[in-house]
């Protein structure tokens, strides 16, 4: 473990001060360990879903490592961040009062109901630039450069905003709308 | 996505990180939230009259320190909240420290005063409207903070955000200091601290909604 802390460390330095190769390194090493930590805590679906989210909140929130401290410490410190965050959303679903029950039977319906569902309907619950995009890159086929391009953003902007638009749909079909509550 | 293609993404775009990249962001945000919450002050409610003459007493001195150490402990904490792991203990304990100077100080005031001056020191003129004016001139600098912490990850989001208001109010308090004329050390125990502390509450009430990352 020392060892690692002190590997990882040094690339995250290299990848904070713009390093690419050291980079993909890291993020590489990470996935396998955010892997192995979060299979054994929750269900192989979540677990990816947990990996990459906790992956982005690495790179977007990098700024907040501060080198003067140890690297695994943060790093766990997210990766149990994420996991608690998507313990209690569950929980917030498992725990819906009985008046709002019928929304319960509902889901069923909704889940099976999905390929009749009206795709502008679904989107529309989207903000409008994610709704774009995914137009632009799930159903006219254009490329994420092609479409980072015509938006003006980067490519990992639209790659993430893809990702996190279509997750967000498809908790909502499965009846997360509690996602955004306490 | 498969987890490769998003780590080829994220490697893709990476571009450096100065040093110092998450301090800046908050400073910014406090500093923007700071220099309106003193143009509020100016317009809406104006500088004192006799700030040069209450400069050279004590007591003037003792509310800029009391508002400003309490602003600097409490930013410190929020500081090492907004990052994952770190540990906020000292900076708390600086910022509790500061309180129980003032107590014990405002305490002494209070016992060394005969009993029917007591009630005075402590409502002064103004306890009516001190920490209501206190929590609407935090407001902007509590925005700018929170500006700031959104961008950073803050994993204890009650606490961080409780920190975070406090800190707020805390400089809220310092810009109000700039106008008002109370000199009494428990006036400012009460009624200053109740100000500050009411904007700790609403941070770490909307925190859970507005830090979530």
């Amino acid at each position: 473990m020392l060892a690692a802390e002190a590997e990882l460390k040094s690339l995250m330095v290299a990848g904070l001060a713009g390093d690419k190769r050291a980079y993909r390194v890291l993020l590489t090493a990470l996935g396998q360990l955010l892997r192995r930590y979060y299979s054994r805590r929750v269900g192989p679906d979540d677990a990816e879903d947990l990996v990459q989210d906790a992956l982005i909140a690495i790179h977007t929130r990098r700024a907040t490592y501060d080198a003067d401290q140890p690297f695994t410490p943060w790093l766990y410190a997210i990766a149990r961040y994420k996991l608690l965050d998507l313990l209690r959303r569950k929980r917030v679903r498992a725990t819906i009062p009985l008046d709002d029950a019928g929304d319960l039977f509902a889901e069923d319906e909704s889940e099976a109901a999905l390929a009749r569902r009206d795709l502008d309907v679904l989107l529309a619950e989207l903000p409008l630039p994610t709704q774009t995009l995914i137009r632009q890159v799930k159903i006219d086929g254009l490329s994420m450069q092609e479409a980072a391009a015509r938006a003006g953003r980067s490519e990992i902007a639209v790659r993430v905003g893809i990702h996190r638009g279509l997750k967000t749909l498809s908790d909502k079909l499965r009846g997360k709308e509690h996602r955004e509550d306490g | 996505m498969k987890t490769d293609d998003l780590i080829s993404a994220l490697t893709e775009t990476l571009a450096p990180v100065p040093r110092y990249a998450a301090l800046l962001w908050l400073v910014e945000g406090i500093g923007a939230g700071a220099l309106v919450s003193f143009v509020a002050m100016w317009t809406w409610l104006g500088v004192r009259p006799d700030l040069a003459t209450a400069m050279t007493t004590s007591a003037g001195w003792m509310k800029f320190g009391y508002t400003l150490a309490l602003a600097l402990f409490a930013f410190w904490a929020t500081e090492r909240l907004a990052r994952p792991s770190a540990s906020a203990r000292a900076a708390i304990a600086g910022a509790i420290a500061v309180f129980a100077v003032l107590f014990a100080f405002a305490s002494m005031k209070l016992m060394m005063a005969p009993p029917a001056a007591r009630m005075p020191m402590i409502m002064g003129s103004s306890a009516q409207v001190c920490p209501w004016r206190i929590v609407i001139l935090s407001l902007p600098i509590f925005a700018g903070t929170f500006w700031s912490l959104r961008k950073l990850a803050p994993t204890r989001l009650a606490l961080a955000g409780g920190v975070a208001g406090f800190a707020s109010g805390a400089l809220g308090a310092w810009v109000y200091a700039f106008h008002c004329d109370e000199s009494a050390a428990p006036f400012l125990l009460v009624f200053y601290t109740f100000g500050i502390a009411i904007v700790g509450a609403a941070g770490s009430l909307i925190a859970g909604r507005v830090l979530r990352w």
